[in-house]
């Protein structure tokens, strides 16, 4: 309890005083400044920023899917067909991890240069148009959310399915039940903790990440987290970072609840 | 522009058109090597054996760009670590102005040093003024500085730094347009970089709002050193429109230079010494049609550094000789007086050089920003918003 006052709620309460502020850098008064909130979710012809809230919200729930698409047969496979090499390719989906963050998206900037090899190969087998690219897309940037968080979705997705007792799909199939009816009606839902774990985690960072898009897309694919990283470091107008980085907290615990409502609290616990 | 002007001329024009209070002739006292500067009580005077050196890519001369112009002599940092035997890590980690600002602004608004003695900022940008009004750079200790004295008329009395306690300059440049020989044809103005469907995507400008808006205020036919809300909102527009289109890939600092070499990038803003300096013979620069921009970077030592060590440092660059040897390496344009006849010495055909000695039909081309344009919030906004932040 004292840890969640000492570095939840004090944070909280003095980012909720400065987001209610005014005036210029160095120079901020607590004006009970309402009108930061009100502005910042105006549309974007207007001085707001809802585009990037609106597509913050729509990359890190496409790149959740993506990962949970990825990840569900790799966590399936890795718990149950992997044997004794488990361990072993649980390190590899951690590997990437040693490695840190920002220079795991750079090295996707080579990967996916322009003139690099995996845009040539599209290239020359038509998928991608003469002067079609990757980088600097809407693609490349849930791609990299999608690669960098990936592990938050897979390993809670296996240690969910690792528990599964094996002899309940024998028990299935002894029930004259299909693979398919096993997988839908015993495996996927005794894996839902995994599942919904596996979502939150990818989820919330990603819908403050900032890396991705500042480094893989364009300005038409800023997210929430670049406003608030250029609004705190570069122009010092910490009330509006602040106000921006509140808006996004509590959109981001609206989604959870709505969430928590439609899947049952008792998944969110385990 | 039809009006030719000297270098001395157009440099000064930019520095006392902007309103500065000039207080002439309180420089010339600090030739004498008194007491001059006066901010320096508070910094110890002992010199550290380290100085610690932030600074832009492609902005000093190297081994290879001093053997590409022809002179057997050692670089200038290692002539000063000789001579003075105090060891410089030269650090080039500033990508670009608000990049650099945003990291280290926490640590020097809590009255921090960033562990760096110098730092280099431009005046085409907001930042250099912030840092100077914000209290985070210390007076240089102008005492040490005797070679003050060769700092060019034009450059002693800026707007941002009426007496120079401050900042120094470290080198001049023009705002231009570079393009890749492989991806495309000349590029020579920025209606081709913004509206060419070929290179749609492949089109870089800069995240500093003077050197961007700079160039396109220039195409619009307006004029960048008197900036109103109007000239303004036209060049933002145009830009935004760039954007929306897909042309613009990105806005990008230094790092443009070597994405442009790679050939993600077939064209975009470029800096004057940067594509000589790179060395690629399939890159190429030139002044945009309508013109370019001029700018001058400044030498500051933050809070925490040494001001003993970086003054000796700067009065080391501000001798002729080591100023000229600079400026043929590094391909920008140096401010220190009489520089060209040393540079001659060294390579005789460093005279012809225009990026570090430009023609008076070059600098007939060059402008300056209204500096009231970088300093407004509602601007700095609007620049951001257009880069999506």
């Amino acid at each position: 309890m004292l840890w969640l006052t000492l570095f939840f709620l004090v944070p909280m309460g003095f980012l909720g005083y400065q987001s209610l502020q005014s005036g210029l850098f160095p120079h901020f008064h607590f004006t009970w400044e309402w009108s930061n909130y009100s502005h910042v979710l105006r549309s974007n012809h207007d001085g707001g920023y809802r585009d990037q809230y609106l597509r913050s919200f729509l990359y890190a729930g496409i790149a959740t899917l993506a990962c949970l698409v990825l990840a569900y047969p790799l966590a399936y496979w890795i718990a149950f067909r992997a044997g004794p090499w488990r361990n072993l390719f649980l390190l590899f989906i951690i590997a990437p991890f040693f490695v840190t963050y920002l220079v795991r998206t750079l090295a996707w900037l080579n990967i996916l240069a322009d003139q690099g090899p995996v845009v040539r190969i599209l290239r020359d087998i038509h998928v991608l148009g003469p002067n079609g690219r990757l980088l600097a897309t809407t693609f490349a940037v849930i791609a990299g959310i999608t690669y960098n968080f990936f592990p938050f979705m897979a390993l809670p997705l296996y240690v969910s399915l690792e528990q599964i007792d094996p002899r309940l799909l024998e028990a299935a199939g002894d029930l004259y039940g299909s693979s398919t009816q096993a997988f839908l009606r015993v495996t996927v839902p005794l894996s839902a903790p995994g599942i919904v774990a596996g979502t939150l985690l990818t989820f919330i960072p990603a819908a403050g990440d900032f890396i991705n898009a500042a480094l893989l897309g364009t300005p038409n694919q800023a997210m929430i987290g670049n406003v608030i990283q250029s609004r705190f470091l570069e122009s010092l107008d910490y009330p509006t970072a602040a106000s921006l980085s509140f808006i996004l907290m509590a959109t981001i615990l609206i989604i959870l609840l709505v969430y928590a409502w439609i899947v049952g609290t008792e998944k969110l616990t385990g | 522009m039809n009006r030719r002007m000297t270098r001395d001329e157009l440099l000064r024009r930019g520095a006392i058109g902007l309103g500065a209070i000039s207080v002439p002739g309180l420089l010339a006292a600090c030739g004498g090597g008194g007491g001059g500067g006066g901010g320096s009580a508070s910094s110890s005077q002992k010199l550290n054996k380290v100085l610690e050196f932030a600074n832009w890519p492609y902005y000093i001369d190297t081994p290879m760009t001093l053997k590409a112009a022809g002179i057997n002599k050692p670089t200038t940092l290692k002539q000063f670590e000789q001579k003075t035997g105090i060891k410089v890590n030269y650090y080039e980690e500033i990508n670009s102005n608000p990049e650099y600002f945003a990291k280290v602004q926490g640590r020097l608004s809590k009255g921090e040093g960033i562990g760096r003695d110098i730092i280099v900022s431009t005046d085409n940008d907001r930042f250099l003024g912030d840092y100077i009004s914000n209290h985070w750079a210390q007076k240089l200790d102008k005492s040490l500085i005797p070679n003050i004295k060769n700092l060019i008329p034009a450059q002693q009395h800026p707007p941002f730094d009426p007496n120079r306690d401050y900042s120094l300059p470290w080198a001049s440049g023009m705002d231009g347009i570079g393009w890749n020989e492989k991806q495309t044809d000349p590029v020579t103005s920025v209606k081709q970089l913004f509206e060419d469907p070929k290179l749609k995507g492949r089109v870089g400008v800069w995240n500093s709002m003077g050197d961007t808006l700079g160039l396109v205020i220039l195409e619009n036919g307006d004029d960048p050193a008197n900036v109103t809300d109007a000239v303004f909102n036209r060049a933002i527009a145009r830009v935004q429109k760039a954007v929306d289109s897909g042309q613009i890939r990105k806005f990008y600092g230094n790092e443009y230079a070597a994405v442009l070499e790679k050939g993600d990038l077939a064209a975009s803003m470029a800096w004057s010494g940067d594509i000589a300096n790179l060395g690629d013979p399939k890159i190429h620069w030139n002044v945009p049609t309508q013109g370019g921009i001029i700018w001058t970077d400044n030498m500051l030592i933050p809070l925490g550094g040494s001001v003993p060590t970086a003054s000796t440092y700067m009065n080391f660059m501000y001798d002729p000789m080591i100023s000229a040897q600079w400026a043929v390496g590094a391909n920008y344009i140096s401010s220190v007086k009489d520089v060209k006849s040393d540079a001659v010495k060294l390579d005789p055909k460093a005279g012809s050089n225009d990026l570090t000695f430009p023609t008076d039909k070059t600098l007939s081309q060059m402008h300056q920003n209204d500096p009231k344009m970088l300093t407004n919030p509602d601007y700095n906004t609007k620049w951001l918003a257009v880069q999506g932040q």
